[in-house]
């Protein structure tokens, strides 16, 4: 049944895509993560009355996010070529695609997580002051652990997001099903592929929607 | 034990400067539960921080034990601050831990090994008395109980001082008493000096040794509870003893228990500390062949003694109520015939 209805279906080509497509999303998803979470308390310990409150500073990395997070993401890509040339040594594949994911993904990461640590009672940060903390501890053990169901849904935000600018990285040749969705199937005008990509990449974000529902849920202790 | 010097700190808004503390001098003792009661806005909760200078002084000293605290380097202020235990009006517990590690925070801060962290957060959960909510999170904890884990928290690490700052504003009456008996308890316990910032003047009464009250930045009066209570001096003082004793007895009630009386006489006996007992009534009954009525009264107790006064109707004959009140004299109780 499942031939007739998707006659132009190749569902080896199309296992090989969905791994890819999990592939760039998750490796991109660590690296939006450590870059995401670097540059968020940056914004926030930098910020008026923060620990590190410094107006330059934060100045420039606000310009920064805000830069990156205005250029569209397929703009964003050819504009890294020379970049991602140097750093992974090809264009095509998925390898190719981590830089302009996690370039375009990390700033919008890190308004999240900049929300999510404002949302820490400043109460708690001067109790903990108050015992004696080092700014180290008040990062790790006071900010990062209290906004944590903050930084999951928010990473979850992003992970859905990022699914999308792999799609988008797929047409100019990154591997994945926006990709194969392009190629083989709008391009020889077989739109079962196209239709059967974008059932899979359905499910995709639904997977990762609910393990982040799902994590958030169990974090939140409030 | 403790000294305040010249204590000041302006805050700097963008067109005008806010003296919250005013050149503050204040001495406590070792040992004392010490109250700071003031309205809103009076500085004192700016004070308790520059205490432990989670707010930095514009000028003045603070010393604890010999160790002048304004003048540490930030490590060393660190160090110090491990023996300043702190509790506030809204507990600030880290909601994403129990119990237990709530109390075993300030423990992993001084760098307890994880051992000794769970035999000492045993022990101030059942001095607490919190013993069995150990794994509960405090969004499962009543207000009473959140602060009693605050209170856990803040002893972990055997503080010379505990700062109290408006600990009891957000729980209700009742659980008001039972923190407050709690930190009664600690102090005679532990011989913990406590510094406790209110705006309610029932705390003071119940549990402080002595008092400051502040406005407008400055300690316009301090001293002995008792002598606070019994002689206001200042207009914003008896505003805070009538919270408690409610309007002076004088206006109130002389005029209409007056004409009440129709035989006898009218005593007002005046109680003022430790030896004031009520038994003094019943020693003038078995005493002396007179009849007591108690029309109307107000006393309370505080941490040295009790306080307030008693209206009352003696009858008999002249010559017994005369020995009677001469008795009476004779007492720590102060009386005055209407």
């Amino acid at each position: 049944m499942m031939s007739q209805l998707f006659p132009n279906v190749i569902w080896s080509d199309m296992v090989v895509a969905m791994i890819e497509t999990f592939y760039m999303t998750l490796l991109a998803l660590l690296g939006t993560f450590i870059f995401g979470i670097m540059l968020g308390l940056l914004l926030y310990l930098t910020s008026p009355g923060g620990v590190w409150q410094n107006k330059i500073i934060n100045l420039i990395v606000a310009t920064i996010v805000n830069v990156f997070r205005a250029i569209p993401f397929v703009i964003l890509i050819l504009l890294l070529f020379p970049f991602t040339d140097f750093l992974i040594g090809t264009l095509r594949g998925p390898n190719a695609a981590l830089p302009a994911l996690i370039i375009g993904s990390a700033p919008f990461y890190a308004r999240l997580v900049e929300i999510g640590l404002r949302e820490v009672d400043k109460g708690v940060i001067e109790a903990a002051k108050s015992m004696g903390a080092k700014t180290s501890t008040i990062i790790f053990k006071v900010l990062l652990k209290e906004s944590t169901p903050a930084l999951v849904s928010g990473l979850t935000v992003t992970a859905i997001a990022l699914i999308g600018y792999t799609a988008v990285a797929g047409i100019i040749g990154a591997g994945g099903l926006g990709d194969y969705a392009y190629y083989y199937g709008f391009q020889r005008r077989s739109y079962d592929v196209v239709f059967m990509c974008t059932i899979l990449i359905v499910i995709i974000v639904f997977i990762f929607q609910f393990i982040g529902d799902a994590l958030t849920n169990k974090l939140d202790k409030r | 034990m403790i000294t305040i010097k010249q204590l000041s700190k302006v805050f700097q808004t963008n067109s005008t400067e806010i003296q919250a503390v005013n050149a503050l001098d204040l001495s406590i003792d070792k040992g004392e539960i010490f109250g700071v009661i003031g309205y809103s806005g009076a500085g004192k909760s700016t004070f308790v921080r520059l205490i432990n200078r989670l707010e930095e002084p514009t000028s003045g000293q603070v010393t604890i034990d010999n160790q002048e605290i304004t003048s540490l380097s930030k490590k060393d202020l660190r160090l110090s601050r491990q023996e300043i235990g702190m509790i506030f009006q809204h507990f600030n517990l880290l909601w994403s831990r129990t119990v237990r590690e709530n109390i075993m925070f300030p423990l992993e801060i001084a760098g307890l090994s994880k051992q000794e962290r769970l035999k000492r957060a045993d022990e101030l959960i059942g001095l607490v008395g919190l013993a069995g909510r150990e794994d509960a999170y405090p969004s499962q904890l009543s207000g009473g109980q959140k602060q009693r884990v605050g209170i856990a928290r803040a002893l972990a690490n055997n503080p010379k001082v505990l700062l109290c700052d408006e600990a009891t504003s957000a729980l209700d009456p009742e659980t008001t008493d039972s923190i407050l008996s709690l930190l009664v308890d600690i102090n005679e316990k532990l011989g913990l000096t406590i510094i406790l910032i209110t705006h309610e003047m029932h705390v003071i009464q119940k549990i402080c040794h002595r008092v400051a009250v502040m406005e407008d930045g400055s300690v316009v009066e301090k001293g002995n509870v008792m002598d606070v209570f019994s002689h206001p001096q200042q207009p914003v003082t008896k505003k805070f003893v009538e919270q408690v004793m409610g309007k002076p007895d004088d206006e109130l009630a002389d005029e209409s228990i007056l004409n009440q009386i129709d035989q006898g006489k009218l005593l007002r006996l005046h109680f003022v500390g430790e030896t004031a007992s009520q038994t003094t009534i019943s020693q003038v009954a078995k005493k002396f062949d007179v009849d007591l009525n108690i029309l109307h009264g107000n006393v309370k107790q505080t941490q040295s003694g009790a306080y307030g006064t008693l209206f009352v109707q003696i009858t008999g004959d002249d010559k017994e109520i005369g020995e009677a009140i001469s008795f009476i004299t004779s007492t720590s109780v102060q009386v005055e015939v209407k």
